[in-house]
């Protein structure tokens, strides 16, 4: 492995690492964020309809 | 977690690692981190504040969305791309979904002993059906179709009952569980060193080079002969470049040593188009599924945040988990000349096995990993078939059961196609580059074109923005509105000339067009000419067949003549 491939690699790894890490930050420490906060839902409204 | 796990799929572990072996490591990740913020980042966010939009206006599906911003008849079938993709990804997807659980039951009930490379190639080629079309038809321990039809159905019992408390559930758990053995995995795989002492080139820390190293050493012929490959061997660590030095000395001018620069790596159009579709797969950006989950939510809910943690979760899992076990495994295990071979998705069923073997408890890690993976393929399955359903409900104005009861026969159908075609499975690689590289391409730039263009970046923020923690930084209005669309339709563009006419950029000269339109009309390779394949053709005729249909049921729904004339759905 190189310098260059080590750097690519740590500055990779550390971005997205820290970038996640942040998003978990601030989702848990805004108030009422983890309601507001979605992904996939796996109930979705037309399930409802249908009864 | 709910997000993050929801988030998390095959992609991750499996389909990226393949791509960057087949695209030379270093430089596809270069591609891959620039694509991943100036146009999946940008896209997400565009296709959450429409999605979020077109639901407000009671619209859920690609095709609805589409003709409620754009209010034209044409834009429809624009959206009919945000339903062909997802169902027919689907088609495959369940597939390599089947091959994680068969795996997981048979590292558990302990009838995987693998010691060799060979006896892990030769499971993989009898649970994907590989050696011939048909063969992963035959009802059997060690083939996938049993664990296909167990796969199918629970994905259909699930979606048709609407159990998704006990989905929801099992990914909060299971998502933690798969990080934590993903990162013991990882642990292994960083000791293993050379497994091979007779083979010490073939070590970790080569794999770490091959996979993040900028520039590549090759050996190559310097006059090869007609029919003769021009790339002898690729080289990494400083001792097979020495002794490459001598060989080359001793070859007496037939073979030179070539380092091939980032840059020049980045001129290959395809090596960016794979590493976009890849962002985009992964993040399920330009997928038709995010518009369509977005429609659901309410003006208060965060689009953005939203978006920036499911990509940030995604790429965590991808960059620092996918892209630091698989690759440099592979490389230790099968050495650098064979892992670029090993298909898109094959790469992981080949290696991960041989890790497994060589830890302590292997058989209940090995089982455990793919039981995990078999988790997270199953809620990005699921989250799949939304898209279809919540189109055939709009178009065919019926409900959910029926709904999925034809999009239960569609990709049954489908399914069965990929399942027959499985000789150096040509099905799942066709419609994996044209519907999941190329249709995807095609609808994430018409998505950043309308979201920049038609609505403009005042309102496209504006949008984005409701109920939002935190703003999307100004200079991404810039990179949606111009970057992004220009980066895009530039790639297409190139792609397109060097694919199909087979322009070689740094040469200028045209030459073979590549393997996916070779397959379609025939043409050459390495100056022998090569014929059509049946099943390329077919897969493409397929998705032909599906786009017919769905712009059929499209043309005739009330919902999206309402939605043309700036109609809300329920007015």
């Amino acid at each position: 492995m190189t310098t260059s491939g080590l750097i690519v690699m740590l500055l990779s790894v550390g971005t997205v690492t820290l970038l996640f890490g942040w998003c978990i930050y601030k989702v848990l420490t805004t108030p009422n964020e983890t309601e507001k906060v979605h992904g996939v839902e796996f109930h979705t409204p037309d399930m409802d309809e249908e009864g | 977690m709910a997000v993050a796990g929801s988030a998390v799929g095959l992609g991750n572990f499996l389909r990226f690692p393949g791509l960057a072996a087949q695209y030379g490591g270093g430089a596809f990740m270069i591609a891959y981190a620039i694509s991943f913020l100036i146009i999946g980042l940008p896209i997400g966010w565009a296709e959450w504040a429409m999605g979020r939009y077109a639901g407000s206006r009671g619209y859920n599906s690609a095709p609805g969305a589409f003709a409620a911003i754009l209010n034209k008849r044409w834009a429809k079938y624009i959206g009919i791309i945000g339903v062909i993709v997802p169902v027919m990804i689907y088609m495959y997807y369940v597939f390599i979904e089947s091959w994680c659980l068969g795996y997981a039951v048979k590292f558990w009930t302990g009838s995987v002993d693998l010691k060799t490379t060979e006896q892990t190639v030769a499971m993989f080629k009898s649970m994907s059906g590989q050696m011939a079309d048909g063969s992963a038809l035959a009802f059997s321990w060690d083939t996938a179709l049993p664990w296909l039809m167990v796969v199918f159905v629970f994905n259909f019992w699930l979606i048709y009952r609407g159990l998704s408390g006990g989905i929801e559930k099992m990914c909060n758990y299971g998502m933690p569980m798969l990080i934590v053995l993903a990162l013991v995995v990882l642990a292994r795989v960083m000791t293993l060193g050379a497994p091979d002492a007779a083979k010490p080139h073939d070590n970790v820390v080569n794999g770490l080079g091959y996979m993040w190293n900028p520039s590549k050493v090759q050996i190559e012929r310097t006059k090869p002969a007609p029919g003769e490959v021009k790339v002898v061997e690729e080289l990494v660590g400083a001792a097979a470049i020495t002794a490459a030095e001598q060989k080359v000395a001793a070859s007496g001018g037939a073979l030179k040593l070539v380092t091939i620069t980032p840059w020049k790596q980045l001129l290959n159009p395809l090596l960016w188009m794979a590493a976009a579709a890849q962002i985009f797969f992964s993040l399920s950006v330009g997928f038709g599924v995010i518009i369509v989950y977005a429609s659901y939510l309410k003006k208060t809910d965060d689009v953005v945040l939203s978006g920036l943690t499911a990509s940030s979760a995604n790429e965590f899992c991808e960059v620092a988990l996918g892209g630091l076990i698989t690759v440099p495994a592979a490389v230790a295990f099968l050495g650098l000349a064979s892992v670029a071979g090993q298909g898109t998705f094959g790469l992981g069923f080949t290696v991960l096995p041989l890790v497994f073997a060589k830890m302590p408890l292997g058989a209940f890690f090995g089982g455990a990993f793919f039981f995990m993976l078999f988790l997270a393929a199953i809620t990005s399955s699921i989250s799949m078939l939304q898209p279809g359903i919540a189109f055939l409900e709009e178009a065919m104005n019926v409900g959910r059961k029926v709904s999925v009861t034809i999009l239960g026969l569609l990709t049954a159908l489908g399914t069965g196609f990929v399942v027959f075609f499985t000789k150096e499975l040509k099905a799942l690689d066709t419609l994996d580059f044209w519907v999941g590289t190329f249709l995807i391409f095609i609808l994430a730039t018409i998505q950043i074109i309308i979201f920049g263009w038609h609505w403009g970046i005042e309102r496209g923020l504006r949008e984005a923005h409701q109920g939002a923690a935190i703003r999307i930084p100004r200079f991404f209005g810039v990179i949606m509105k111009w970057i992004c669309p220009v980066f895009l339709l530039a790639i297409f563009g190139m792609t397109v000339l060097t694919s199909l006419f087979g322009f070689d950029l740094s040469t200028r000269t045209f030459g073979a067009a590549s393997s996916y339109v070779v397959d379609l009309i025939g043409g050459a390779k390495d100056g022998k000419a090569v014929e059509t394949n049946l099943a390329a053709q077919l897969s493409v005729v397929l998705v032909i067949i599906v786009a017919i249909f769905f712009g059929l049921l499209s043309s005739r729904a009330k919902a999206y003549q309402r939605a043309e004339l700036g109609l809300n759905k329920h007015d």
